[in-house]
């Protein structure tokens, strides 16, 4: 089988198995099938989208970062409360703001790992408990509500450009510069080589270490990005904003078929596997799935992935004997002659 | 033996112990940050010292510490299981439900503990046989896990727990010292012989610290790693009992963020990520210690979730720390 | 470029102690020597990955310092490894150019990419899809893209290390074609190998290394194989290779008709309890995985193996060392040591049931069978505390036969028992086995060392690409017999 054709199975079959899920509903709901219900989903979709090409950014350099849905809530927050007290702060300022915030705590874990060769899972779990903490602390605890939030503040991501949202454009574009990142440039490819071969790496001349902490800041900046789209989606900002997403991340990245070991994957893979996490969301209310069931559904899909994944990657035989004397297995051997 | 010559002795164990290497350094220097927490808390708060105060603050840590224990011979043989508290709450559940059937203690504590080492067997086979990498492996099932649990639970408090149900949690076996302090000190026992003296013990040091090279000389990998992710789904329904029986009542909520705290211990308390390192002692240490130290923050009214930033702060130095020194150290040599 | 009085020593073990190379544009230089003569250290020296204690680079007269592999590749210096660096979920022709992926307006340009990819395999008339992923390709086709990837760096010094290891014949002279029309082109080529007939027909100069210090050089055509292979070795084959008389007893293990897809096919051995087997082949035989069938580690899709004339089938390794089964590792660091920890512990891992009552290891116990062998084998060391990864390579493998020895096995399988070590503890180790032959153990000894091949063993087996195709006696094994037995036809 051709190389490309074979590497592209695996979106192929996730594509297939997405598309036959939304079949499945659109049968029963032809509603379902319809573009202001498809519009809805992409929208509803478009958050997990730009986490997780974040996320596999870094999964990517063999690292893993489960603060990014504390980074969210801590940059949103900080924009909400500004937004709050100075209704009048441009968004030219307040989006920026967000996205470098992120970018900051973002650097703060690529720094620990990097410089501190601590390990990325220590890190982040550290980090998360921190930033979600410091949401309490720059907040008392209170929450900024829609009320509190001014029009165009919310407004933005509502706003409709040939009749999609803004945060889908956004995702969109995200996705394309993901993309674009990963393929076009050094430093995208660099993410593979790291996490790909670390101990060859230094031969190909990618300092592992520094590559991981470009994709942490990346990360980061992406999530500080997500952490306004989030409160102005939502209109509201607490400390509980996106409180455990992080799992939904991860699994629409081990879905999409990015390896946990790092170096495989592609940005098609990711926005598969969040499409197929969103339609599945967005079915499941449908098909009379009681909401308190849905985080196991997600949890059985995450795990038959990971399941199918380590099959992949399991190394096989080595291939020592000629396919000559493959085909004539059966036949009496050479037998030794002195 | 004359007087001079044990305490010879024990001077020259004592000196053997100090020099021993990196063993009881960090042993002792956790201990001595336990003293000086102790010290604070008394400061802070001036009924701290009171023993039922002192009781008290042991439910802080003895539970997670439970399942700390055997979380430790995991990470130490270079595996992770972030699925405890979505094990313990589905052994709570079922539990609740058990209760409500009406089955009385021992049942529902056979109940608790089956299902806890049933998850635990469920991850051993992802991990051991599938082969799955146990981080994704066990984020997968942790939300399996909760999302059952609160799948089956819906948005109902399960409370109908028999009386003699609550002892485990709430009872005491001489004075102040409960139940759960004493079975937190049995296993900690039983676990430091297991790791420090049994030849099992062994084989998972070097299992973690060259998985490939155990393989070579017999050690076998399948059954270790099954039977660890058992061991830690077990503890993590024994958990649930104490829990369940303490609180009274199953909440879908329950023990949530509990997977951070239970490694944060087992980090605290000198067991390497990249495994084949760490003791008991040093776990059980770092348990008392973060027991008592959100116990001390509780007491100062510190929110549950700034405590957060305080441990998560805390991880991350001490793993950094030892790093830190040994560039220094380096840079010292040059 | 010429190098000087390279020395380099790694805590106690000298690895490098006179190093000198003189290399020249337009020449093919072999670099001969044994295992543990420092020939790796002098090209890691070489390439930037170890810096010298002492002595000077020189290139084109001006002297140079090389830090790191990108100081190497911009003076022109590439090095083609035994170890693949590769990356295995990137394609062929991005591994080719993974330091210098050709750019159009500042983004990568992929079709230049694979174009330059696609002229360079054709240069070597390889029929490789640049697409490929290298997870798909064998030992000998990374090899060729590492090949490419040092072409495309259009350097002027190109070392190969052992480039024909895993080669087949046909494969072989295509890729010694390719040196020669580098070597025309102007490149100086430094061309490392064990086999002399492709040192012969292809090297313009030599240059022989031993313990550490080069021995000789000059142009090969002023000398003969007789006299590299005395400069090599230096002294008389039978100290290194020490045979100790002994008398082979009955059959205690017979293989027949075992077949592991696509590993090994139909391979039939017999071990007589008191003798040494040799298994010769080159790398990439199939050796290795027979024996790792025979211990255990894997399992066998046909055939059976037969203990004192009873079938056995070992699940894993501890059965195969509870039948008495032991095997050395070719791997040292990765498979046969746990490098972290102590000699002690190390020691004891595979013979804690003996060492332990009721399930607790008594530390008395252990310290003492440590430090009975240690002392037996003459391991280098502090104490038996020590950590692993301290000792040399010689000493290293002496703890890995250790804690077999005290297992009492009946049969100990060596897979290149004396691969990069020192020639001291290379005699030392063959002793050591002849010794327990006599006593009775029997050894099955996988080793790509003719010398050491004929030295030892009492009858050798001979594998080529996972069949077995010659087995000799002692007293008709020769080196051109086992050379065309191991070789294409």
């Amino acid at each position: 089988m051709p190389t490309a054709l074979r590497r592209a199975r695996r979106e192929f079959g996730l594509a297939t198995l997405t598309l036959a899920l939304f079949a499945v509903v659109a049968l029963r709901f032809p509603d379902f099938a319809s573009g202001r219900s498809l519009l809805s989903l992409v929208d509803d979709t478009a958050l997990l989208v730009l986490l997780a090409l974040g996320e596999t950014l870094v999964i990517l350099t063999r690292a893993i970062d489960l603060s990014m849905a504390a980074n969210v809530a801590f940059s949103g927050m900080i924009v909400a409360l500004l937004n709050r007290a100075h209704p009048d702060l441009s968004l030219w300022v307040l989006v920026p703001l967000s996205a470098s915030i992120g970018a900051l705590l973002g650097t703060f874990n690529g720094l620990l790992v990097w410089l501190l060769e601590v390990p990325s899972i220590v890190v982040t779990l550290g980090t998360m408990a921190i930033y979600r903490g410091a949401v309490y602390l720059a907040s008392g605890g209170t929450w900024v509500t829609s009320g509190q939030m001014s029009a165009s503040f919310q407004g933005l991501v509502r706003h409709l450009l040939l009749g999609v949202t803004t945060l889908s454009w956004l995702a969109l574009l995200g996705a394309l510069l993901a993309w674009w990142l990963l393929r076009f440039t050094n430093a995208g490819r660099g993410f593979y080589v790291a996490g790909n071969n670390p101990a060859a790496a230094v031969y190909a001349g990618v300092d592992v270490g520094r590559a991981q902490a470009r994709a942490f800041a990346l990360a980061g900046a992406i999530a500080g990005l997500c952490g306004y789209l989030w409160v102005a989606r939502f209109a509201v900002a607490y400390t509980d904003v996106a409180n455990g997403f992080e799992l939904q991340v991860i699994a629409a990245c081990v879905i999409g078929g990015i390896s946990i070991g790092g170096g495989v994957g592609t940005v098609a893979g990711v926005v598969l596997g969040c499409l197929f996490l969103g339609v599945l969301k967005n079915a499941l209310p449908l098909l009379g799935v009681s909401p308190f069931w849905q985080t196991a559904l997600s949890g059985l899909v995450i795990t038959v992935a990971v399941i199918i994944n380590a099959r992949d990657a399991t190394p096989g035989r080595r291939r020592i004997l000629e396919p000559r004397t493959l085909a004539q297995a059966g036949t009496p051997g050479a037998r030794p002659s002195p | 033996m004359t007087a001079p010559g044990a305490i010879s002795k024990v001077c020259t164990a004592l000196k053997a112990y100090w020099t021993g290497g990196t063993w009881l350094r960090w042993e002792v220097f956790l201990g001595a940050v336990l003293v000086a927490d102790l010290v604070l808390n008394a400061v802070v708060s001036p009924y701290f010292l009171d023993p039922l105060t002192l009781s008290d603050a042991t439910f802080n840590f003895t539970e997670k510490a439970l399942i700390a224990l055997p979380m430790a011979l995991l990470i130490i043989g270079r595996e992770i299981d972030v699925s405890v508290a979505g094990i313990l709450a589905l052994s709570s559940v079922v539990m609740g439900l058990g209760a409500e059937h009406g089955l009385g203690t021992p049942a529902l504590v056979g109940l608790g503990l089956t299902t806890g080492a049933a998850c635990g067997a469920a991850n051993g086979a992802l991990v051991a046989l599938l082969r799955v990498p146990s981080i994704v492996a066990t984020i997968g099932t942790m939300s399996l896990f909760r999302g059952v649990a609160a799948g089956v639970l819906g948005d109902r408090v399960l409370k109908n727990y028999p009386a003699s149900f609550h002892w485990f949690g709430q009872g005491y076996v001489i004075g102040v010292i409960s139940f759960e302090l004493v079975l937190f000190t049995v296993c900690v026992g039983l676990f430091s012989i297991y790791l420090h003296l049994t030849l099992f013990g062994r084989r998972l040091y070097a299992l973690g610290s060259n998985p490939e090279a155990a393989r070579f000389a017999g050690v076998r990998l399948t059954r270790y790693r099954f039977w660890l992710f058992v061991a830690t789904g077990l503890a993590s329904g024994l958990a649930a009992v104490l829990l369940t029986s303490r609180l009274g009542s199953t909440r879908p909520s329950i023990a949530q963020g509990w997977e951070l705290e239970v490694i944060s211990m087992v980090i605290l308390g000198g067991v390497s990520v990249a495994g084949g390192r760490g003791t008991i002692p040093g776990v059980a240490l770092a348990a008392v210690l973060l027991g008592f130290v959100t116990y001390g923050l509780g007491l100062a009214n510190i929110p549950g979730i700034v405590m957060q930033i305080i441990v998560g702060a805390l991880l991350i130095v001490v793993v950094g720390l030892p790093i830190v020194g040994k560039r220094l150290q380096a840079r010292a040599h040059r | 470029m010429r190098a000087s009085g390279l020395a380099k020593a790694f805590g106690g073990t000298r690895a490098l102690i006179d190093g000198e190379l003189s290399l020249y544009a337009g020449t093919v230089t072999a670099l001969i020597g044994e295992n543990g003569a420092g020939k790796s250290t002098l090209v890691k020296i070489l390439t930037g990955i170890y810096r010298p204690d002492a002595g000077q680079i020189n290139l084109d007269g001006q002297p140079v310092q090389i830090h790191s592999l990108l100081d190497a590749q911009q003076l022109g210096i590439s090095v083609i490894h035994q170890e693949s660096v590769v990356f295995e979920d990137l394609s062929v022709a991005e591994n080719i150019f993974i330091t210098a992926r050709p750019k159009r307006y500042g983004l990568i340009d992929w079709p230049s990419l694979r174009r330059r990819a696609a002229q360079l395999l054709a240069q070597l008339e390889t029929p490789l899809d640049p697409d490929a992923l290298l997870r798909s390709l064998s030992l000998s086709q990374r090899h060729i893209v590492q090949i490419a990837r040092a072409l495309s760096h259009d350097s002027r010094v190109i070392i190969m290390d052992e480039p024909t290891a895993a080669l087949s014949h046909h494969e072989t002279e295509d890729l010694l074609a390719i040196v020669r029309r580098l070597r025309d082109a102007g490149h100086a080529i430094l061309f490392i190998s064990h086999k002399f007939d492709e040192i012969m027909a292809i090297a313009d100069r030599y240059a022989v290394f031993r313990d550490g210090a080069a021995v000789g050089c000059g142009a090969m055509a002023d000398t003969n194989l007789d006299s590299l292979v005395s400069l090599m070795v230096g002294r008389a084959m039978a100290q290194i290779y020490p045979k100790l008389p002994a008398s082979p007893g009955a059959e205690i293990l017979q293989v027949q008709g075992l077949s592991r897809a696509p590993e090994f096919q139909d391979v039939n051995l017999t071990l007589k309890r008191g003798e040494i087997l040799g298994v010769y082949g080159l790398v990439g035989a199939g050796r290795s995985e027979l024996m790792q069938v025979l211990f255990g580690l894997h399992r066998a899709d046909h055939g059976q193996i037969l203990l004192d004339g009873k079938p056995v089938h070992f699940a894993n390794p501890e059965e195969a060392i509870r039948a008495g089964i032991v095997y050395v590792p070719e791997d040292r660091q990765h498979q046969g040591a746990v490098l972290s920890q102590s000699i002690r512990d190390n020691i004891a891992l595979p013979n804690l049931r003996q060492l332990s009552s009721c399930g607790i290891t008594r530390n008395s116990r252990v310290t003492a069978a440590a430090g009975e062998w240690s002392a037996r084998l003459q391991v280098k060391c502090r104490d038996t505390g020590q950590r692993v990864d301290e000792l040399s390579g010689g000493n290293q493998q002496k703890v890995v036969l250790a804690k077999w020895l005290l297992s009492k096995p009946r049969i100990l399988i060596l897979d290149e028992p004396t691969k990069g070590i020192d020639i001291g503890s290379k005699a030392a180790v063959h002793q050591l086995t002849g010794e327990l032959v006599q006593q009775g153990l029997s050894v099955i000894m996988v080793s790509s060392e003719l010398p050491e091949i004929l030295g030892v063993a009492d009858r050798v087996l001979v594998m080529r690409r996972g069949l077995a195709r010659g087995l000799f006696e002692r007293s008709t094994a020769s080196a051109p017999a086992i050379l065309r037995a191991a070789l294409d036809s």
